[in-house]
């Protein structure tokens, strides 16, 4: 390993409870971060280190397992086990909840908008995958619920510039889904793993997707006909085993470096480079970087900054939230 | 609650029982404040013993979890380097309904008992349980072991099972 990961800073985000995910604004000034005391917090830079900006606490239940903000910046989506999506409006400084998105039977497990702004899906432990349509007077509506899925589902993520989403499932496989004659369709679904998949990313031009997973490797499936019509082939093209020690919880795909970087429970944060020189239709990924105690517990969710190519943060069942930065060619 | 338990008893009417082992000699280092005291798989199987075997009973058979074999310090594993757990439990028969709740229960116990650090990973004996499987899966999700513990009526199911009786 050439590259290097280095701490940034390090703090305590959700005391006494567990951070479960942690996200950048488009133009990442502000990160928001989520998690079991049912809070969902807001950090920004002040000089040179991240303070906590705002605390939103009465939407929710239950824990808050997921937040995601939408592409303009202006909204953040937070997905809880109460059952229940918030839609949050950022006004300056402050965060209203314009509305609940109410539906699923039990445990939001993710949310997630759309590159258009105009989509968002959800996913649940009710099995079933929904997808919002938002008019421009904020109003939220429910076009469609996707039952493709024979258990969970723990992740939706859309795809970087078509009308394209992809879910993970604890039944072990991964649905993509495309709109076709006013419904929404699985239109592959692809298997491999062997446990639980708990996270997906697309690569930077969206041919590829990377999932990870309980059985504790990382896929990279690639897709010939993404574009056209009817059903999509999605082949994995490369397993990455033999690297983490437990569960993988978490991987995002930088769209600056092309870096991949996954979460573990094994406490471990790790990056992975692509060897450019490989045949596109085998290709090889090797370890670049690794930090075995990047955290004292689990690894929960790690996201690359949108706008500082290799700026990473990273959460954890501690509770803490850190920021690393991945050198290359580290000496 | 009793209503649990008794479901649980009353599928197994006759069950085996089995020796207790004796409560553990304590040595003159394990109560020297000075010497590193690992943590051990006796230590593990005592926390079990002590707060949740011996309190998971049915009042009509004075019989604890260790006495059904359920759980045995022999199916502990423990690495204090490392800092891994692991449990195998053993359902008196094959269709227990009570094993996903027994598991939690002691999975439950050991996350409040141990340090953090610990990973800890409970299973059941492999070949006792037909859902073996799917049990076992369910109890190494965390997130669905998080949204359990959050739902206010198993909670309270959990904390029974945990809640020491006196001897």
């Amino acid at each position: 390993m050439k590259d290097a990961l280095v701490l940034v800073e390090r703090f305590n985000a959700h005391p006494d409870s567990r951070c479960w995910h942690v996200a950048w604004n488009p133009t990442a000034t502000l990160l928001a971060s989520c998690g079991g005391d049912r809070a969902i917090r807001i950090w920004g830079k002040e000089g040179d280190s991240w303070k906590c900006l705002s605390v939103l606490q009465d939407g929710h239940q239950r824990t808050v397992r997921r937040v995601a903000w939408s592409p303009c910046g202006t909204y953040l989506a937070s997905a809880s086990f109460d059952a229940t999506t918030c839609i949050w409006k950022k006004k300056n400084d402050d965060f209203e909840c314009l509305t609940t998105l109410e539906g699923h039977e039990n445990e939001v497990k993710c949310v997630t908008w759309a590159p258009s702004g105009n989509l968002l899906a959800t996913c649940s432990r009710d099995k079933s995958v929904w997808v919002w349509e938002v008019d421009e007077e904020d109003e939220y509506e429910c076009v469609t619920v996707i039952n493709s899925h024979t258990q969970d589902v723990k992740h939706v993520v859309w795809h970087p510039t078509l009308e394209l989403l992809a879910s993970a499932s604890y039944d072990n496989n991964i649905c993509v889904y495309k709109e076709e004659d006013d419904d929404w369709e699985c239109k592959a679904t692809l298997e491999g793993h062997t446990s639980t998949v708990w996270s997906l990313t697309f690569d930077p031009s969206g041919q590829r997707m990377a999932s990870c997973s309980d059985d504790r490797t990382v896929k990279i499936w690639k897709c010939q006909n993404i574009e056209g019509p009817g059903d999509m082939s999605w082949k994995c093209v490369c397993t990455l085993s033999g690297f983490h020690g437990r569960t993988v919880y978490d991987i995002a795909w930088c769209r600056l470096t092309g870096a991949l970087v996954t979460a573990c429970g094994d406490d471990g944060v790790r990056v992975f480079k692509e060897d450019l020189a490989a045949d596109p239709d085998q290709p090889v990924f090797s370890l670049a970087a690794h930090v075995s105690k990047a955290h004292s517990q689990d690894v929960n969710c790690v996201a690359w900054n949108p706008k500082e190519a290799g700026l990473l943060a990273s959460c954890s069942d501690n509770g803490e939230i850190a920021l690393w930065r991945y050198q290359e060619d580290h000496e | 609650m009793v209503g649990h338990k008794s479901a649980f008893m009353l599928e197994n009417a006759n069950p085996l029982i089995f020796q207790r082992s004796g409560a553990r000699l304590l040595t003159s280092s394990d109560e020297d404040e000075d010497v590193h005291d690992p943590i051990d798989d006796r230590e593990i199987f005592d926390i079990l013993y002590l707060h949740l075997i011996r309190s998971i009973n049915d009042p009509e058979h004075p019989l604890s979890l260790e006495e059904l074999n359920v759980v045995e310090q022999d199916r502990v594993q423990v690495n204090d380097a490392d800092s891994t757990v692991g449990i195998e439990f053993t359902p008196t028969i094959p269709h227990c309904s009570m094993a996903t709740l027994i598991g939690l229960s002691i999975k439950v116990k050991l996350l409040r008992s141990l340090p953090h650090r610990f990973k800890i990973d409970v299973h059941i004996t492999p070949g006792t349980h037909a859902s073996e499987d799917a049990v076992n899966k369910q109890l190494a999700d965390k997130e669905r072991v998080a949204a359990a513990l959050e739902n206010s009526q198993l909670l309270e199911v959990v904390n029974q099972c945990l809640s020491t009786k006196s001897p």
